[in-house]
């Protein structure tokens, strides 16, 4: 077994653009969720709102790269608003309802072949990373030391992610130290009672809703930013990692989801490499290398049961508050 | 008391407080005319499945004193509460608060234009701290707005001055000590302290007050009274649902009856208490009299009692003596 190259692996995930990306869809949920109490299901809908915004504003539109990012933005504006303006007014349960249903329908009408000009059906979409490299500053050759090394065109992307990210981190930061973010952990508290003084809780959650969904079709778009938009990416099983990120770093915190990228990504890593090596060195006599793989998927979901029945605050959560947790 | 209505002497308190009087025009009827309201209903009607919770007629709160609501379990106390604040929707009917219609306006708009409530199941904001909790309850904060609350500079100053206010209350109060602490690791008391005054905080016009002594004890309970009292001083109208009737008599200067949805009397305290159809719809023969007198295990004693009392005590010496035969 290689421990080496399984650990430079892991390493080297810290810093890509899936961590990232994923990083940017935990901050925008943890506003939803953590901050906000809205139980949305649907991560997987406004990251494929982002990534597809920008793939068709660039394949079919024509529009250079950091316009087609502001397109794809502003289509998650509209998506939060469609999906919103029916649930917010309703009880907390029909937002999840209707967020999951919403990312599924979106998933199909980009699978489907009605639409295989403008989505690219299930091949998805690719080619478009042409102006985004044209773009790009950085002089050719090599960057980085030891696990974290890229040629300019892997760094640019991660450049700008990361560029998004602090920027998206210091937003979320900046609006929760704030009395609108007081607001809105109070209405995650009870609305009503929030309700009875003044405050009106619709826009709030409205304000939530669309703040977290634009974060988190950002990360939609630096996950494609380079390299392709692939339907199979955008499925349900996206929206319950990404919960396992928030909860993993803590909900309510502004790092926390950041935090929780980080370690997600890693240890996937890890045990992706691991797992195969350990058949390979015949540890694991009773199954393939392939299905070795796929064991991290059922590890993610035990994890997320372990979080939540003894960990619900997270890495960073105030230990205090579960206390207090019913 | 029913024999000299018009003396308005209620138990002794620590600082006496003149009651409100004058309030009504003509009869003191079920539905009569104020001289100054505040709040103005009409046929506000409600049903949930076929029961008709509230079937008002006519009522009208009168501004600037202290109006209790009373009234049996299921009277429609709290669905009334509920339709004035905006918290649900009559299926008719129209009621105003400062001479505006309120019909159809939704909740925080309410809040908003000066009537502000609290809860019978305590609202308090859990995981925020109690600090947190009463700046919530400022109306008109910069730092509200999305795009100013990025700019602290643009709220920093008014939300300190919340925050000094915040604590003036809280010390009234006596809950500085909880500070900085989760509202969850209040008592049940003390989180309806924290949510009248985190209510207070907006400088409302008009209080409305749904159980504010349950669950909170004696020695607090006197004080939460004088801060009512308080609130009626600075020229706030308070309206409030409660079941201890030595509360109601104490601080109430007019109290409105509801049973089965409908307003069934009106008066001032010691009037609409001596009121036999009151009496028989909901304070029961034995309001007055100790518990251990009601039960049979202690001997009553009547000696300060009104005529009315005397009934009342006359029944329960009888009751006594049947008790007393049957051993």
């Amino acid at each position: 077994m290689d421990w080496g190259q399984i650990f430079n692996q892991s390493a080297s995930s810290i810093i890509s653009t899936t961590t990232i990306a994923y990083a940017l869809a935990a901050l925008g949920l943890g506003v939803h969720f953590g901050q906000a109490g809205l139980l949305n299901m649907g991560v997987a809908g406004f990251m494929a709102v982002g990534a597809y915004g920008y793939a068709i504003s660039i394949l079919t539109f024509g529009f250079p790269w950091w316009l087609a990012a502001i397109v794809a933005l502003l289509a998650a504006v509209v998506f939060a608003m469609i999906l919103g303006v029916p649930t917010l007014r309703l009880r907390g349960d029909y937002l999840a309802i209707v967020t999951i249903a919403a990312a599924e329908v979106l998933r199909l009408l980009l699978l489907t072949v009605a639409f295989e000009e403008v989505t690219g059906s299930a091949d998805g979409l690719y080619g478009y990373s042409g102006d985004f490299q044209a773009a790009n500053p950085i002089p050719d050759g090599e960057y980085g030391f030891g696990p974290w090394q890229f040629n300019q065109n892997e760094l640019w992307p991660i450049v700008i992610g990361i560029v998004l990210l602090a920027l998206a981190v210091l937003l979320v930061w900046a609006m929760m130290r704030s009395p609108w973010g007081r607001v809105l952990r109070g209405i995650r508290e009870d609305e009503d009672a929030v309700r009875a003084l003044g405050k009106n809780v619709f826009a709030y959650k409205m304000q939530a809703l669309i703040i977290g969904g634009v974060i988190i079709a950002a990360g939609g778009i630096v996950y494609t930013l380079g390299s392709n938009a692939s339907p199979g990416v955008y499925v349900t099983s996206l929206t319950f990692f990404v919960y396992t990120i928030v909860l993993l770093g803590g909900a309510a915190t502004v790092f926390g989801p950041v935090l929780g990228a980080v370690i997600f990504w890693v240890l996937q890593f890890f045990l992706s490499n691991l797992m195969p090596a350990l058949v390979d060195a015949g540890v694991l006599p009773f199954m393939t290398a392939n299905q070795a793989g796929m064991v991290r998927f059922i590890l993610v979901g035990v994890g997320l049961m372990l979080l939540v029945i003894f960990m619900p605050q997270g890495i960073l959560g105030n230990k205090k508050e579960m206390t207090f947790v019913k | 008391m029913s024999s000299d209505a018009s003396s308005q002497s209620g138990p002794p308190t620590l600082v006496p407080r003149e009651k409100t009087t004058g309030l009504h025009v003509g009869e003191a009827t079920p539905g009569c005319k104020k001289v100054d309201p505040i709040i103005v209903a009409d046929n506000v009607r409600r049903s949930f499945g076929g029961v008709h919770a509230v079937d008002v007629d006519h009522v009208e709160i009168p501004r600037g004193a202290i109006t209790a609501l009373i009234g049996p379990n299921g009277a429609g106390k709290t669905t009334f509460f509920n339709l004035l604040t905006g918290f649900d929707t009559p299926d008719e009917g129209k009621w105003s608060f400062n001479d505006r219609s309120l019909a159809g306006v939704p909740a925080f708009k309410v809040a908003r234009r000066g009537l502000v409530r609290t809860f019978q199941l305590t609202k308090a904001l859990g995981l925020l701290t109690v600090l947190e909790n009463m700046k919530l309850g400022a109306t008109e904060q910069r730092g509200e707005r999305f795009f100013t609350s990025l700019f602290p500079a643009a709220w920093r100053s008014q939300d300190k001055e919340i925050e000094e206010r915040a604590r003036e209350l809280l010390v009234r109060f006596k809950l500085d000590a909880k500070v900085d602490d989760y509202a969850a690791s209040l008592s049940g008391g003390q989180r309806k302290l924290l949510e009248m005054a985190r209510a207070l905080m907006s400088n409302p016009t008009l209080v409305m007050l749904d159980e504010p002594m349950a669950g909170v004890n004696p020695a607090l309970t006197q004080s939460l009274l004088d801060h009512i009292l308080d609130l009626k001083e600075q020229g706030m109208t308070v309206l409030f649902v409660e079941h201890d009737m030595h509360m109601v008599r104490h601080i109430a200067d007019w109290v409105v009856v509801m049973a089965e949805g409908k307003i069934v009397a009106e008066g001032d305290p010691s009037t609409v208490m001596s009121d036999p159809a009151v009496i028989d719809a909901y304070l029961g023969a034995h309001q007055d009299v100790d518990l251990g007198v009601v039960t049979g295990r202690v001997a009553g004693d009547g000696a300060d009692a009104d005529a009315s009392r005397h009934m009342i005590e006359e029944e329960s010496n009888d009751e006594l003596e049947r008790e007393e035969k049957k051993r």
